[in-house]
């Protein structure tokens, strides 16, 4: 069952993610953009549905981890001179340490107190952002474009802001989050972190070390997010606080439950719907929020699992 | 399956499919190639065609009342310019989006603008976080953009050859220009009381420096965070020899702000010296800024119209529907932000001068456009410079113009100093041009 399972995820999301890869040469520039953006967007809603999916862990800190890793990458790269590579292995390192610590304190709590935790060290961290200003730049934060240089790939050279090399950077990213997530969730790691979602003290009565589950969750959530905050700052040549504010970490709660929480792909499907949402509907009206929240709370009444999950429960089984 | 199946079955089809996406990815990169991104984002107008001009506006988010205003006044400048003949002949046609004044969808809107849109060149953004977000993207997809920040960000260096600020000047030569009359007028000792936030940071840094080019002090340095709601707490940290309090509070939190300080101080209260964007968008005589009677102000362009009666000003002041108290004649509650709107207006015309000198027909001539401009050296004073004559700076796509000193008095701001253009200048710190086009 669960290679039939494996089978069946794997052809979905590789037909989903060569959709991707082949569309990159049919959109519009704007499109074209905004795909790019939607995918590295998505890799962070998927590093938070690794948490509240599958581990049933509601975080409302999360732009803590995205901004870590985007402001340790562009941090470094500014006053280290690290090159981009190694910016990026850097924020790896520090939104892994810094999801590690926050972790060891916030697990010690469950439920709403877990919830008001990520949320207090979240802002904790935002106002730390504002706070160092002299070092981080506040809250008008720094643009990398031109300490980003060029790399060379197959002979030829690239910019980091080059369309296709942000695409394909984006997809790639996607791609890996996707194929690690899937792996992890259908082996028996996967169904401890399930186990403890459905019922966390039957879990830790059949032996379990249900922190250390909680914790590694946590620690690959984290990290998730960190890296694709630092490809977001690689790619798009801006470090700001706005990426560490509340609303961003709202952000990824949504997409994850209009796409479906506790579906790997659902997190691309939310990201992509919500993004082009608020930008077709803000053309037509400044309450665009107004209308979207509308949106979403029907969505929610009709569809209470999200679009993949209410799609898993009636037709694809199988979805992990 | 049993685990060592489970594990064979898993290991190969992990290696395949991860070796299989990198080959894809890589492929993406070389095969994408094959269409010419420049072909794809090309825009040839045709000169029949109106110029297209994205307006990047705040009209979601904390900037709110600003873009309210720098709307109105967009329209108004291009209806005007349009009753003249349109820029070389062709009409203008303004796309606005709004940017929430939010960075992330800042750069969005600048993209959308460029790339969706079609526009001929990005304009109108205020907060100077917008700014920064959105540069990147515009140098990116060599698109000029033209910014009505106050910001010293693009005089500093830190965005690119296509950011443009002529028409409003930024807060470092504000600071600069009216700083000799505060420290000779109103007192040495001076404690600058600024928000926590980005262009509290450029008052409370070259309010420093310009001290200690005028012989004054800063003796305390007190930032307040934006969203706070009492303020009694910071002013007790304000020291006993403080002659002059400089305060650069904005946002909702104004009014108290004032109010507290009235009630800290009494009647007794060392002299206040504010810039303007404390009270934008705010009646002068609303209850509880009582206090601010007898203080001054930094204002870019004086609200009151007797503050600054030139053909130019009065002219735009009606164009716009400003009536004679920096209020909409439709709606005298509906207060302006005065100061700097006008920066919509005159970029408007700055745009204008430089499609038309440089010959510009199409993005083919953004080249010699940008270089057009970075060879301006002098916006004449009148209808289209209403604010007064601008120098502007090739080197750093800075424009600088005159600022005025006024005083409370009777709820109304009365115009008592006018700075000279040269007041606010400082030596250059980049020259965009070196970077290539």
């Amino acid at each position: 069952m669960r290679k039939n399972s494996l089978n069946h995820s794997l052809l979905f999301q590789g037909g989903i993610l060569m959709l991707l890869f082949l569309l990159q040469f049919i959109l519009p520039t704007y499109h074209h953009s905004s795909v790019s953006k939607i995918m590295l967007l998505a890799s962070y809603a998927i590093g938070y549905n690794f948490l509240l999916g599958y581990t049933g862990l509601m975080s409302l800190g999360h732009a803590m981890f995205f901004s870590s890793g985007m402001y340790s990458m562009g941090l470094g790269i500014y006053y280290l001179e690290l090159s981009p590579l190694n910016g990026v292995i850097f924020s790896a390192s520090f939104s892994l340490m810094v999801s590690l610590i926050f972790g060891l304190f916030a697990l010690r709590t469950s439920g709403v107190s877990f919830l008001i935790v990520t949320l207090m060290f979240g802002q904790t961290f935002y106002l730390s952002i504002l706070y160092f200003n002299e070092f981080t730049f506040g809250h008008d934060g720094f643009s990398l474009a031109k300490y980003l240089g060029s790399f060379v790939i197959f002979g030829k050279e690239y910019l980091f802001s080059n369309p296709d090399i942000r695409y394909n950077f984006a997809l790639l990213l996607l791609t890996s989050y996707l194929l690690i997530t899937t792996f992890i969730l259908l082996s028996p790691v996967g169904r401890i972190l399930i186990a403890i979602r459905e019922n966390e003290s039957r879990t830790q009565l059949l032996g379990y070390n249900v922190f250390y589950y909680k914790l590694f969750a946590l620690v690959l959530s984290g990290t998730f997010s960190g890296v694709a905050g630092a490809m977001h700052g690689l790619l798009f040549s801006y470090i700001g606080t706005t990426f560490a504010e509340i609303h961003h970490s709202i952000s990824p709660l949504l997409w994850t439950l209009l796409g479906g929480a506790g579906t790997v792909i659902g997190p691309l499907f939310g990201t992509g719907i919500m993004y082009y949402l608020i930008d077709f509907i803000s053309e037509i009206t400044k309450n665009y929020l107004l209308v979207v929240g509308i949106v979403l709370i029907l969505m929610i009444i009709w569809f209470p699992l999200g679009i993949m999950g209410s799609v898993r429960r009636k037709w694809l089984k199988w979805l992990p | 399956m049993d685990h060592e199946e489970e594990k064979n079955a898993s290991d190969v089809t992990r290696r395949s499919l991860l070796g299989t996406s990198a080959v894809l990815a890589g492929a993406g990169i070389v095969g994408s190639q094959l269409v010419d991104p420049v072909a794809k984002t090309a825009f040839a107008a045709g000169s029949d065609e109106p110029i297209r001009i994205g307006f990047q506006a705040h009209r979601t988010g904390i900037g709110t009342v600003y873009g309210k205003w720098y709307e109105r006044t967009t329209n108004a400048a291009a209806k005007y310019i349009n009753s003249i003949g349109g820029i070389a002949g062709r009409p203008v046609e303004i796309i606005t989006e709004d940017d929430g004044t939010d960075p992330k969808r800042g750069a969005d809107v600048v993209e959308k603008l460029a790339t969706q849109h079609k526009v001929d060149f990005v304009y109108g953004t205020l907060f100077s976080h917008v700014v920064m977000g959105s540069a990147p993207r515009a140098g990116e997809l060599k698109i000029p953009y033209f910014v009505v920040s106050e910001g010293y960000h693009v005089a500093s260096g830190k965005l690119n050859r296509y950011v443009f600020q002529p028409c409003i000047t930024d807060v470092r030569s504000q600071i600069t220009a009216v700083s000799s009359w505060i420290f000779g007028n109103l007192g040495k000792n001076v404690t600058i009381i600024y928000p926590d936030y980005a262009f509290g940071y450029d008052h409370r840094d070259y309010a420093s420096a310009a001290a200690a080019k005028s012989g004054g002090k800063i003796v305390a340095k007190i930032p307040i965070p934006m969203t706070e709601k009492s303020f009694t707490r910071y002013f007790i940290k304000i020291p006993q020899n403080t002659d002059v309090i400089y305060h650069v509070m904005v946002g909702p939190g104004v009014l108290t702000f004032v109010r507290e300080m009235g009630e800290h101080f009494g009647s007794s209260h060392p002299k206040l010296f504010g810039f303007i964007d404390s009270l934008e968008g705010v009646n002068i005589t609303s209850p509880g800024l009582g206090f601010l009677d007898g203080s001054y102000f930094w204002e870019a362009m004086p609200r009151y119209a007797d503050g600054y009666d030139t053909i130019g000003s009065r002219f735009y002041r009606n164009a716009v529907g400003v009536n004679d108290s920096g209020a909409s004649k439709s709606d005298p509650k509906d207060v302006s932000t005065y100061s700097h709107m006008f920066g919509c207006w005159e970029t408007l015309f700055a745009i204008k001068e430089a499609v038309e000198q440089s010959g510009y027909k199409s993005k083919k001539d953004y080249g010699t456009l940008i270089e057009t401009i970075e060879g301006f050296s002098f916006f004449n004073e009148g209808i289209a410079h209403p604010q007064g004559s601008k120098f502007f700076r090739g080197e750093t796509h800075q424009g600088y113009g005159q600022q005025f000193v006024s005083q409370v008095k009777n709820g109304k701001l009365n115009v008592i100093h006018r700075t000279s253009i040269s007041d606010g200048m400082y030596e250059p710190e980049t020259d965009y041009r070196k970077q290539s086009l």
